[in-house]
Formats: structure tokens, C-alpha cells, sequence
């Protein structure tokens, strides 16, 4: 039970992580219907241009709140003008190009992305530096930690502040009009480019934000640490049914907490000493060391991936997808 | 009386066919014109383009401006809305937010929200199912909603394509009751429709279109008792 309540606690912060950057998936496939693999690049760039401005002023005099801010403040604005640059020099020229051909240069940016981090923050890993206090309370034998508890509470905020502005603003009326139909949008006098543009600053906003949580969280960055975590918020905003924005922060916590909890349980579950009985050898293994785990916590990243493999078998329009889409 | 619409020499090509082979006409301030012609005859790709929908040949100038080849979102602010075949409602929005895109282009909230009851009251149907997504709608609330919608950018000049198709004739009726009455509160309208008869005597001239070029121009009444449009488009 302590367990299951640990890995709950650490898969619901590791899922507020996933849905803020499945948000910037299925927001930007849910208007121009196209799988921005970039993405996760953009989430990284916002933990390391975090970590530069944290470290440059982790010594002065503010104080460690503010200079945390100070990150996130530099972080969002960096990573909404490469989601803005993305959008304007790679992917707008082939608006009407078939699909392969922006899915491909999503892939090439993300690469670019990944070798100019590399060069501008060094192919080590970083450590974030830790300049506030991170005390851990006790919940029924669990633990839960500060910034945890900073992390979840933002990541529902800002899917609170993303539902306001998608479902009560003109700008948010607007986008879900152009992901409708973008020639009628036009006929209403809506600028669609404009409004594609703001719906990749938006998602590379939240990725920003979902970098410096990630960063924080584990206590380092480094430049391919987008690619894992891109693949897996792409997963979750699949599980959920991608272009849905519901869909994303129900699939991004529901793979946190499937991932978590199937770390915590797999090394029990793949025990082979339940079934010792079958051979010789591993009964006297089992006498031995009381376990013979086939595979363990280790695996934890598998998990998602098969999630993704099962949604797409039996579900392929996710859990909130309404229409099965054969584009690429 | 002064020229809202003036088009000269329009020609629009679709991947090597000529769907619209140079047309000239204009529309006048405060007139309602339609523009009939056969299925295919070039009538919606007439539309379309001065709406900035399609690349064109020559000119289209609004109030005398050079507008050819501005994007449809500029046109909206030049004071044209178009009624689109098949209505291009927003199926996932709700009606009021429909009609809210309408006004996308206006930032006078009050008088929007007035225009917004004028609306309502225009169509009491859409008041009823404000909230309800415009995917829900029967196909004649869904045209009710497109023009309130196109209203709602308080046109100077309304373009409707086929606003009777698929409609029950009372729905019809209804339908162009409306435009009629837009039209007599100042707007000007350009219809197009298949169905002449309807077209002609809700407007004052007409334009008769066949296979890309307009073929005759005559006031509305001189065109219904026309011998040549009476055969091809009046089944007589």
C-alpha cells in the first residue's frame, strides 16, 4: 500500500510533466494536423536556457524564489520564439506540401535543435542547481516532496488557464474555428496564419514551463532529454486521442501514473520465484536469494511505449478521439 | 447610383480547366443581383474568387479599390461576407459562437452584442439553441446560421451561394423572406442560385451564366419573361 501510494504521488508529477507537453502535440496536430516531433527539442531548450539563468544567479543576492521565476520568465519567452521561428521558416512554406514532408523536417529540426544545445550547453549532463529548500512531507507512509507538489499544482493551472483561453477567449474561439475548417475561419476574417502561429507559441510556452519542472525534478538537464520525454508526451496525447485537448491531460497523467506504478510493480510481478516450482534450478535460485526478477524497475520506460502500442491496436482514435485520422 | 462591385475580366482556371473564362459585371450599392446559370456554369468559382478563395485573372475592385488578390480575412474588413455553399457552419462550435466569428473582425463589443439579439430575434430557432454545437442543427437552421453569422460582420456587400439548396420550400421561404428584408435594410446582396425563378424575383437585375462566361444581363423582371431563360432555366 505505501507502495502504491509513492508511485501514485510520482506518477501523478511525472503525468502533469507528459500532459503539459502533449498539450503542445495535440494542440498544434488539432490545427494544422501535424506531428511537431520538434516539440520535445523545444521543451529541452526551455530547461537549459532555466538552468543558464539559474546558475548566473544562483550566487547573488536575490532571493532563491525569485531567481527561479527569473528562469521560468527567460525560459518561456526563448522557447515560444523558437516555437514561432519553427512554425514561420520550416513548417509554414509547406502548408500544402503532402504530409510526409513536414512530418520529415519536424524530425530534421529536432535534430538541429539537439546539436546547436549541444554546442551552446556542452553533451554533459547539467546538474540543476538546487538553491531552494526541498522539504518532503509524509502522507500515510508516502512521501511527497515540495517541488512535487509545485508541480502538479502549476500543471493544473495551466491546463485550467489553456481551457479558459481555448473555450472563453476570441483567440481560443478562433483556433478551434481554424482547426474546424481554416477557409471558412478566413471567410469570418480570421487571420489563420496568425492564429497557427499563436497556437505554436502557446504549446512551446507550456513546454517551456514543463522543461524547468522536468529540469528541477530530476536535478539535470541535458540535450537529448527531450526526445524520451517528447516520445512520451507524444504517447499520452495519443492515449488520450490526439487533437483533443482534454484528451492530452488525461493521457499525459493516466501514462505518469501507469509508468510509475508499473515501475513500482514490475520487478514484483516479473519474480520468477511465484513460479518456482516449474524448474529445478530456479527453485534452488529462489532458496537462495528469495528472488529472480526476469526484468525490472529498469523497464520503466518500456511501459509507455506499450501503452502506445496498445491504444493503437485496440483504440487508435485514444480515449477521447472522435474521428479516426488516416493522415500521417 | 454608385458601383460596389466591379469585375472585369475575371478568369479562374482549376488545374488546366477554365471554370470561369472572363466575366465582366458589376453590382450597384443598395442592389440585390443574382447571378443563374446551370449546374457547372462557373457561378460558386465566381464567388469564391472575389471572395480571395481562388487565384484569378483580372480585376475585382470594391468601391472603386483594387482588391484582387487579397486573402479572404482582408476582404471581411473591406465589408464582403460570404454565405458559402453547403453553409460551412462550425459543427463543433456552438451557435453563439458561430455567430461571435462572424463578428470576428469588429471590436465594438456593445453593438455586437446587439446585433447578436438582432439575430436572435431575425431567428428565433438559433436563440432556442444558442448553446447547442452547430453540428447538431438541421440544414435549415445550419443556412440561418450562416447568414446570421454573415450578418454578423455587418456586411456592406452579402454573397450568398445556393442559400435554398437542400431546403423544404417553407425553409426556403423563410430563407429568402430574410434576404429580402436584409437587402431592403440597405445591404447589398449577390445570389447565386439554380433556381432562377426564386433568384429573379427576390432581385432586381440578373446575370445568366453558362459554361464560364455570362450570357445575358438584363433587369430581374425583363429576364423572367425572357423566352430564352423561361426555356433553359424556367422548365417551359
Amino acid at each position: 500500500m505505501e507502495i502504491f501510494l509513492q508511485q501514485l504521488i510520482n506518477g501523478l508529477t511525472l503525468g502533469s510533466v507528459y500532459a503539459i507537453v502533449a498539450l503542445g502535440y495535440t494542440m498544434v496536430y488539432g490545427i494544422v494536423q501535424l506531428i511537431n516531433f520538434a516539440h520535445g527539442e523545444v521543451v529541452m531548450v526551455g530547461a537549459m536556457v532555466a538552468l543558464s539563468v539559474i546558475s548566473a544567479l544562483a550566487g547573488s543576492v536575490l532571493p532563491p524564489l525569485v531567481i527561479v521565476f527569473a528562469g521560468i520568465l527567460c525560459a518561456v519567452p526563448v522557447c515560444m520564439a523558437v516555437g514561432f521561428v519553427m512554425e514561420r521558416v520550416a513548417y509554414r512554406p509547406l502548408r500544402g506540401a503532402p504530409r510526409l514532408a513536414p512530418l520529415i523536417t519536424a524530425i530534421g529540426i529536432s535534430i538541429i535543435l539537439q546539436q546547436v544545445a549541444m554546442i551552446v550547453w556542452s553533451r554533459n549532463p547539467l546538474g540543476f542547481p538546487q538553491i531552494i529548500d526541498n522539504p518532503v512531507f509524509e502522507i500515510a507512509g508516502a512521501h511527497i516532496s515540495a517541488v512535487q507538489i509545485v508541480i502538479i499544482l502549476g500543471s493544473l493551472l495551466m491546463m485550467a488557464g489553456l481551457t479558459l483561453l481555448v473555450f472563453r477567449t476570441r483567440l481560443g474561439i478562433a483556433m478551434r474555428a481554424t482547426s474546424e475548417n481554416p477557409q471558412i475561419a478566413g471567410l469570418m476574417g480570421i487571420n489563420v496564419n496568425r492564429v497557427i502561429s499563436a497556437t505554436f507559441v502557446i504549446g512551446a510556452g507550456l513546454g517551456a514551463v514543463a522543461g524547468v519542472m522536468v529540469g528541477t525534478y530530476y536535478g539535470i538537464a541535458h540535450y537529448t532529454m527531450g526526445s524520451l520525454l517528447g516520445m512520451k508526451a507524444f504517447s499520452a496525447a495519443v492515449l488520450g486521442g490526439i487533437g483533443n485537448l482534454a484528451g492530452a491531460m488525461l493521457g499525459g497523467i493516466m501514462l505518469g501514473v501507469v509508468e510509475a506504478l508499473g515501475a513500482g510493480y514490475i520487478g514484483e510481478i516479473m519474480d520468477l520465484c511465484h513460479i518456482s516450482g516449474i524448474s529445478d534450478a530456479l527453485a534452488v535460485r529462489c532458496a537462495q536469494d528469495g528472488h529472480f526478477v526476469l526484468f525490472g524497475s529498469n523497464y520503466q520506460d518500456v511501459i509507455a511505449f506499450l501503452v502506445l502500442i496498445a491504444v493503437l491496436v485496440f483504440r487508435p482514435s485514444g480515449l477521447l478521439g472522435e474521428r479516426v485520422s488516416d493522415r500521417a | 447610383m454608385t458601383v460596389l462591385l466591379e469585375v472585369k475580366a475575371l478568369k479562374v482556371a482549376y488545374g488546366g480547366i477554365n471554370a470561369v473564362k472572363g466575366i465582366d459585371f458589376t453590382v450597384g450599392e443598395g442592389e440585390m443581383v443574382a447571378l443563374i446559370g446551370a449546374n457547372g456554369a462557373g457561378k460558386t468559382t465566381t464567388l469564391k474568387a472575389i471572395c480571395g478563395l481562388l487565384h484569378h485573372g483580372g480585376t475585382v475592385r470594391l468601391r472603386g479599390e483594387d482588391v484582387s488578390g487579397f486573402p479572404a480575412y482582408k476582404l471581411v474588413q473591406h465589408g464582403l461576407a460570404l454565405v458559402p455553399e453547403g453553409r460551412g457552419v462550425f459543427g463543433r462550435l456552438t451557435v453563439r459562437e458561430n455567430l461571435q466569428m462572424g463578428a470576428y473582425v469588429r471590436n465594438d463589443k456593445a453593438e455586437i452584442r446587439i446585433d447578436l439579439d438582432r439575430i436572435y430575434g431575425l431567428f428565433p430557432r438559433l436563440a432556442e439553441r444558442r448553446n447547442q454545437t452547430g453540428g447538431t442543427l438541421s440544414g435549415g437552421e445550419q443556412q440561418m446560421l450562416a447568414i446570421g453569422r454573415a450578418l454578423m460582420s455587418r456586411p456592406r456587400l452579402l454573397l450568398l451561394d445556393e442559400p435554398s439548396m437542400g431546403l423544404a420550400p417553407l425553409m426556403v421561404e423563410k430563407i429568402f423572406d430574410t434576404v429580402r428584408m436584409v437587402s431592403e435594410e440597405g445591404v447589398t446582396v449577390l445570389l447565386v442560385e439554380q433556381n432562377a425563378k426564386l433568384a429573379l424575383e427576390a432581385s432586381h437585375r440578373g446575370y445568366v451564366m453558362e459554361s464560364g462566361l455570362i450570357t445575358l444581363a438584363d433587369g430581374a423582371r425583363s429576364l423572367l419573361e425572357n423566352p430564352l431563360v423561361r426555356k433553359a432555366y424556367l422548365g417551359e
